[in-house]
């Protein structure tokens, strides 16, 4: 697979590793009131689809920078890539 | 002795002579010729044994779809079994020796199986050799395995190299017939970076099997001057003798390019093949199409091929496979080889089925006939042919092709589960949902003619790079129509072979069909059909036709079974390249590597780096001698181990103290400058994921350090937590493992040693335990310098640039000379360690928690933390969990091995009693007895007890005393000393 | 129809024309008892269980293809019971003792293969996991030994033990462990599931689930409304697809997985063996092709295929370990999806929807657990409570903080 990296331009997918879903950005707050719950919901639990994912990649043996790949897991088709930073900024992760 | 078999003509260099020998024979062949066409040559049709029945086979094609003519090629560590001779290059000294055989080829012995044949039937094995139960591994499964594969192993090391290449393109093509041929030249002189690649060794095709003209000179001439042309421009690479092996994802394709293949060894220095991954803008796939057989009684006989093959020998190579030759053909195709080897003056006979075959005033064409038997034990002798009215006629003949219609080869568009779709005209697939990137051309796509080849080649090649204007005329050429009445198999055939490597005929797929098995997959897998090492590239469209007549369906209902890549087979040491023997993985040397070396260190892999184990002296038998010794003088006086491959992260910027607070479980916010704090790393899911130290440079500057194992995986982690959890966060990372050094000088006159060094005053007073600061040593030269002890003792860590390393280690053993100072491995370490009870990777196994550890409490509940959360669920911390404790035996002579498991002093000993497992051990020469560390359920509650220590893999049974970890001052006054 | 040579040699005289289709290809039913959803190795597994062990009848195996077309068809074929934890072990253990006694249970030769497995050792740090796996194993009264590298050079000569980038310093042997012909478990479990009164449902997909009030009343297909006393899922692989029908969201990613087979050899490895330092293990059919494998690709997916550098990275792993295996050929390559769950192990248990059972999340170690996952999911739907020996696989055990992981990754599951 070749993921067309948003500053580097297209990299084998051997550059990069692997974690999971984009949801992984979306940590819960430790001090909510359903703390727990929404924790084993984030870590735990997957959609999966087949189809259109949105998942986490490291460009290990490159910048490293974690990028945020919209891939479809049927074809493997790549329709976008994202620096995962801005993905978080702009879902409203500061500090 | 004399080529009997060949005739005039060909691309064979008649002037080049090359010795060869089959099964010891010796024969003659030319440069040109393959393994297969030489054979024939000589008149030798039988090359191997059917797998199953042990028939005697010949050649049935002259191309990589071979199922019968595999031989074991060359000898000793070179043998390579399973061999296609009809693609083996000929060399000159060229040995080759048939295979699957007990006995010798033309007395096989295993062709007992033929006789017993209908015993033998398509899943038979799984219907009895039950009875009784011990029977099967005993006696039925080790005469099946016996009689299993077909070539050899060596079983000797692979004496050659390969090597892996990446290329890039705008338009790779893939097969260079009259399609790839002219779609390179499209694409080459537009200008675009062209890659044509094709599994034979001459490029042109089935053109040079062909008597066709293009334009006004042999189709063969205007392959051969086509490739000349391709071969000046400096825009396009052809790579013959390549075979594409596979379409992956994102215009990604495999390539296998047999450099050496042709010659008898690999000339020095160059591989013996290559494995390229092409990564290709475009692709165009010109892999041409394979001509089926027709299923017929006893129609595997050495002679019998495909008629397209007969066509080969004759017009490429110059063999006449037999003198006198039928053809049993359902469509004109089948005639042009009749009318090819009438113009070489042999004799011919032409069966066709259909009524209105077309005639001819050359030779002899029996129209509504058809094919019904053939005989002749080790190679045809006669065919027995039937009329339409019934009457039988037998021919003699030692050649019959076979032609049932040309199959486009769809293969490589269906290797992204792309599944092709049925054309009627021609009876067979062709390509339909493609891989991105990817068209099709000339035969491959179904058009079958040159001229259609020729224009789709053309046509392909500008669509694929979006080239403008007026298509150029294409030189002249044959353009016959195509069209095919399907004609599977002669009616009554049964004994009728469709996959002649694995022995499945039409018998089989019947029987499949009345047992249940319909699918294709399961016809496939009940049947074998396909599954050998041509992947049904002849076989599969006559079951399949098969088992939907039998199901009364239509074949595209019954579909087709996946391609798989590799389009043919391909050799493990080429997909292997040079990652063997020592350089299947990089090694990562210490900055002290040749110094260790010098001193006679024994060195460990500890992942890829390679660290110094112990250091044996004269006179020491046993690495226990070394290590004992290593550790008494290190807590006697002192020592120095490198420990630089442990993770190092520059952690800078405003937030750094809250992004240390963020990644580890303890607290970060308040450790001073100049200060160091061990650190636990949780996983998000509260187990342990790390432990090391940070220390505190500047206030937004700190050192990370992780364990060798994890710095791979905690550096990503700190940079997933960095940018996205944290993206706003003012901090930076960067590995720095490589650029320091870094060495541990350990024992009471550490800091004698050092005070030689450093610059700068180290006194306990000036630089007390856990203290950390930039230093300068040796009169100027930058360095850290941490108060830190893994080993318990009066301890520091000392770092310098890489650079400086080898001098810092020689530096410090002469400053040390006086102390006797002494270096000291990982055993050493790891002693050590384990007498102050320090956990390490053992410990942190990736299912402990900080609890597990004794480390409960420095879970922040004052801060978030990654992994904080979770570590609390119940199961976690339930009254009996998992304590880190020590072990000692109650017989001191006794081991108490990693491993064993703790059981209750007078309880059974079963899984179900289990009360712990002991993770480290070693030998403390500083307590003169065997220590462990261990995980025992509620083990703080029970330091003093007595408890059985088993390892019944080991045979070890012995008592051992629950105490505490800290087998060596515990109460810490050595470190802080 | 019983099966036997003496039958064999009965049809091969008489033409071969009393043999039957091995089962029926019935229309479904309006309503069954118990309706299994999946027609691989563990449904037909479990639907023979069922009707064998449990009593049960008016059972339904459906199944979206072809019977045996998923990951049973696919694997690399290895039984082993070499497991750690005490969530495992049992467990796999009670699976190896089925498959020992597999053939005579079902009247269909599977060839069992006990040839046994090694795993290599390659560190210190590695030898005393081991040695605790292979306690382990003992204790809870399967078999292990642990073999020196004399002993391993010994089986295996041409292992490269003079030149190893990591060498070989022992080996965690399971004797008992083995291989089976992965399609004929397919075959055996449905021929003996239909011989006593399963329906098995080809060409049948499930579309949704009928759940009113939050009981579950059956299954919409593809050829109708089934209705189901209880519903019991076993598409490992395609679990999440299924389960959002119900919408439940699983601690499962699904991976595809490549393995590989070479051309036919004449046999020269006896057993199962697994290098301890890459991504390669591999053992030799009865046909003589090597079958080996490695690591899953490592990102999500739903097609049944992989990439070049895995590939790349177990024939590296091949190389390193036989450098013999040079000159023999890699025939085929496929991939197949796996269920990847949290920590590494299955899950057999109840949802929160009456009636709707589920068993999946078997990452790479479903084929070898076939058998006992029949046995223990026929026991939660004939008994409505986990069999002793899967009581661990719960899906609270996430929540609960009592994860089941082998290798110790963690939540990321393609580290298992």
């Amino acid at each position: 697979m070749i993921i067309d990296h948003p500053l580097l331009g297209p990299r084998d997918s051997a550059e990069f590793t692997y974690m999971g879903d984009a949801r992984l950005i979306d940590r819960p707050d430790p001090d909510g009131a359903d703390a727990a719950a929404a924790f084993f919901d984030y870590a735990y639990l997957r959609d999966n689809p087949a189809g259109w994912h949105r998942e986490l990649w490291f460009h290990e043996a490159g910048d490293r920078s974690w990028l945020v790949v919209t891939r479809n897991t049927l074809t493997h088709e790549i329709s976008k890539v994202e620096l995962a930073r801005e993905v978080a900024r702009a879902k409203g992760r500061s500090k | 002795m004399k080529q009997k078999n060949r005739i005039d003509g060909g691309q064979i260099d008649r002037d080049t002579k090359l010795r060869f020998t089959f099964d010891g024979h010796v024969y003659h062949g030319h440069a040109g010729d393959t393994l297969a066409s030489a054979l024939l040559a000589n008149g030798v049709r039988l090359m191997g044994r059917s797998f199953k029945y042990h028939r005697p086979r010949g050649p049935l094609t002259a191309g990589s779809e071979e199922p019968n003519a595999l031989v074991q090629l060359r000898s000793r560590a070179r043998q390579e079994p399973n061999t296609r001779a009809t693609t083996a290059e000929l060399f000159d000294g060229l040995t080759a020796t048939s295979q699957n055989r007990l006995g010798s080829l033309s007395f096989d012995l295993l062709a007992i199986n033929d006789r017993v044949s209908n015993f033998l039937t398509a899943g038979f094995y799984y219907k009895t050799f039950m009875w009784p139960k011990a029977f099967w591994e005993k006696v039925y499964e080790p005469i099946i395995r016996r009689a299993a594969g077909l070539g050899s192993l060596s079983l000797q090391d692979d004496p050659d190299v390969y090597d892996k290449g990446f290329l890039h393109c705008d338009l790779l093509i893939i097969g260079a017939g009259p399609a790839g041929l002219m779609a390179a030249l499209t694409a080459a002189r537009s200008g675009a970076d062209v890659i044509l690649a094709d599994e034979d060794f001459r490029m042109g095709g089935r053109l040079n099997s062909e008597t066709f003209a293009i334009g006004d000179e042999a189709g063969a001439d205007w392959a051969a001057q086509t490739v000349a042309e391709l071969a000046a421009m400096p825009n396009v690479r052809l790579m013959a003798r390549t075979t594409v092996i596979g379409a992956f994802d994102h215009g990604t394709y495999g390539a296998v390019e047999r450099v050496s293949d042709h010659i008898a060894t690999p000339l020095d220095g160059k591989p013996r093949q290559i494995l390229w991954r092409i990564y290709a803008q475009k692709t165009v796939l010109a892999a041409g199409a394979i001509e089926r057989p027709i299923a017929f009684n006893n129609n595997d006989r050495p002679g019998i091929m495909t008629a397209s093959a007969l066509r080969s020998y004759a017009n490429r190579f110059g063999v006449a496979v037999g003198r006198r030759t039928a053809i049993f053909t359902n469509n004109d195709d089948g005639h042009r080889t009749a009318a090819d080897l009438h113009a070489k003056g042999l004799k011919v006979t032409v069966i066709d089925p259909r009524p209105d075959a077309p005639r001819s005033m050359g030779y002899e064409v029996l129209a509504g006939a058809q094919v019904t038997d053939t005989m002749g034990r080790l190679g045809l002798t006669f065919v027995q042919v039937r009329f339409s009215d019934g009457t039988d006629r037998t021919i003699e003949c030692n050649a019959l092709g076979v032609s049932g219609g040309w199959n486009p080869n769809v293969h490589m568009t269906c290797h992204q589960q792309g599944r092709p779709a049925w054309n009627d005209a021609l009876a067979a697939f062709v390509p339909d949902a493609l891989p991105v990137g990817m068209t099709v051309a000339g035969a491959a796509k179904g058009d079958l003619s040159t001229a259609g080849a020729l224009l789709g080649g053309a046509t392909a090649a500008r669509t694929a790079l979006g080239l403008k204007g007026r298509i150029p005329k294409m030189p002249q050429a044959e353009d016959a129509p195509v069209s095919v009445t399907p004609f599977w198999y002669v009616e009554g055939a049964s004994r009728a072979w469709l996959d002649q490597q694995n022995d499945v005929t039409v018998k089989d797929v019947k029987l499949s069909h009345q047992e249940g098995f319909k699918s294709v997959e399961h016809l496939k897998r009940y049947t074998t059909l396909g599954m050998a090492t041509d992947q049904g590239k002849t076989a599969n469209m006559g079951g399949l036709a098969i088992m939907a007549e039998l199901a009364g369906k239509t074949i595209p209902e019954v579909g087709t079974t996946m391609f798989r890549p590799p389009y043919t087979p391909v050799a493990i040491g080429a997909l292997g390249g040079r990652h063997r023997g020592q350089d299947f993985h990089p090694k990562r040397l210490t900055p002290t590597h040749a110094w260790a070396e010098e001193q006679g260190a024994v060195f460990v892999e500890v992942g890829n780096w390679m660290r110094a184990q112990w250091f044996p002296r004269a006179g020491e038998t046993t690495w226990r001698e070394s290590v004992d010794r290593e550790v008494l003088a290190t807590r006697g006086s002192v020592g120095v181990c490198d420990v630089t491959t442990l993770g190092k992260v520059d952690v800078q910027g405003a937030d750094a103290a809250a992004f240390l607070n963020m990644i580890y479980c303890n607290g970060f916010a308040k450790l001073p400058v100049g200060k160091v704090r061990y650190g636990l790393m949780l996983r998000e899911d509260g187990i342990a994921m790390d432990d090391g130290t940070a220390a505190r440079m500047a206030d937004d500057h700190f050192v990370v350090t992780t364990t060798t194992a994890n710095a791979l995986p905690v550096y990503r982690h700190m940079e997933f937590v960095r940018q996205c959890l944290v993206p706003d966060m003012d901090v930076q990372l960067i590995s720095t493992t490589e650029a320091w050094a870094q060495y541990a000088v350990a024992g009471p006159n550490a800091r004698r040693v050092l005070e030689k060094i450093v610059d700068q005053d180290i006194s306990n007073d000036a630089f007390p335990f856990m203290a950390c600061g930039d230093i300068t040593v040796c009169g100027g030269l930058r360095a850290r310098l941490f108060r830190i002890s893994f080993s318990g003792e009066l301890a520091y860590e000392i770092a310098v640039p890489t650079a400086y390393g080898d001098a810092l280690i020689r530096r410090i053993m002469d400053a040390g000379a006086e102390f006797d100072i002494t270096p000291y491995g990982t055993e050493a370490l790891g002693v050590m360690r384990m007498e102050k009870g320090h956990a390490a990777g053992n410990e942190l196994n990736g299912t402990t928690t900080a609890a597990n550890l004794g480390m409960g409490r420095m879970v922040s509940t004052m801060k978030d933390s990654i992994g904080a959360v979770l570590s609390r669920r119940e199961g976690m911390n339930q009254s009996d969990d998992l304590r880190a404790v020590g072990v000692k035996p109650i017989d001191l002579a006794d081991k108490v091995p990693a491993g064993a498991h703790l059981m209750a002093a007078d309880g059974p000993v079963a899984a179900a009693h289990d009360q712990g497992y002991v993770t480290s051990a070693c030998y403390s020469p500083n307590l003169g007895h065997h220590i462990a560390l261990a995980f025992l359920k509620d083990g703080s509650n029970r330091i003093g007890e007595i408890m059985r220590l088993v390892s019944p893999l080991t045979g070890v049974d012995v008592d051992v005393e629950i105490c505490s970890a800290h087998f060596i001052d515990p109460e810490g006054e050595r470190l802080r000393a | 129809m019983r099966y036997s040579g003496f039958r064999v040699i009965k049809e091969a005289l008489s033409g071969h024309k009393g043999w039957t289709p091995a089962w029926r290809d019935p229309e479904p039913s309006e309503h069954y008892d118990i309706v299994i959803i999946g027609g691989g190795g563990h449904g037909l597994a479990t639907a023979h269980y069922l009707a064998k062990e449990f009593g049960q009848s008016r059972i339904a195996v459906i199944e979206k293809g072809w019977i045996g077309g998923g990951n049973v068809g696919r694997n690399t074929t290895i039984v082993r019971s070499n497991y750690l934890l005490d969530g495992n072990e049992p467990f796999y253990e009670m699976s190896l003792k089925l498959w020992e006694g597999l053939e005579q249970d079902l009247n269909y030769n599977a060839m069992v293969s006990q040839r046994g497995i090694l795993n290599l050792i390659h560190s210190d740090g590695q030898r005393d996991a081991f040695t605790r796996r292979g306690n382990a194993m003992i204790l809870n009264g399967a078999d292990a030994d642990m073999l020196s590298t004399a002993d391993i050079k010994k089986r295996y000569p041409f292992l490269n033990t003079d030149d190893a980038r990591f060498p070989i310093k022992g080996g965690l042997a399971q004797h008992r462990g083995g291989t089976v012909r992965h399609d004929a478990v397919a075959w055996g479990y449905a021929r003996s599931a239909d011989s006593r009164g399963v329906d098995i449902i080809q060409n049948c997909e499930v579309t949704g689930f009928r759940i009113e009030n939050g009981v579950c009343k059956g299954v919409e297909t593809s050829r109708g409304f089934i209705s189901a006393g209880k519903v019991g899922c076993a598409v490992a692989g395609n679990s999440s697809r299924l389960m959002s029908k119900a919408n439940m969201r699983l601690p499962i990613e699904s991976h595809v997985l490549q393995a590989f087979v070479s051309e036919g050899l004449k046999p020269v490895l006896p057993g199962v063996i697994t290098f301890g330092a890459g991504h390669f293990y591999c053992s030799q059919s009865d046909k003589g092709g090597l079958v080996f494998g490695g690591d899953i690709d490592g990102y999500n997916s739903y097609a049944q295929r992989g990439n070049m550098p895995v590939v790349e990275d177990v024939c590296e792993g091949a190389m390193a370990i036989f450098p013999m295996l040079g000159r023999a050929r890699l025939l085929r390559m496929w991939g197949g999806i796996m269920d990847m769950s949290m920590d590494g192990s299955p899950i057999i248990d109840t949802t929160h929807i009456d009636g709707l059972y589920f068993n999946g999340g078997w990452c790479y170690g479903g084929f070898k657990a076939t058998p006992a996952s029949g046995m223990s999911f026929a026991h939660l739907l004939a008994k409505g409570e986990p069999h002793p020996n899967a009581a661990a696989y719960r899906f609270d055990r996430f929540e609960k903080g009592l994860m089941i992981d082998e290798k110790g990754m963690g939540n990321q599951p393609n580290l298992h």
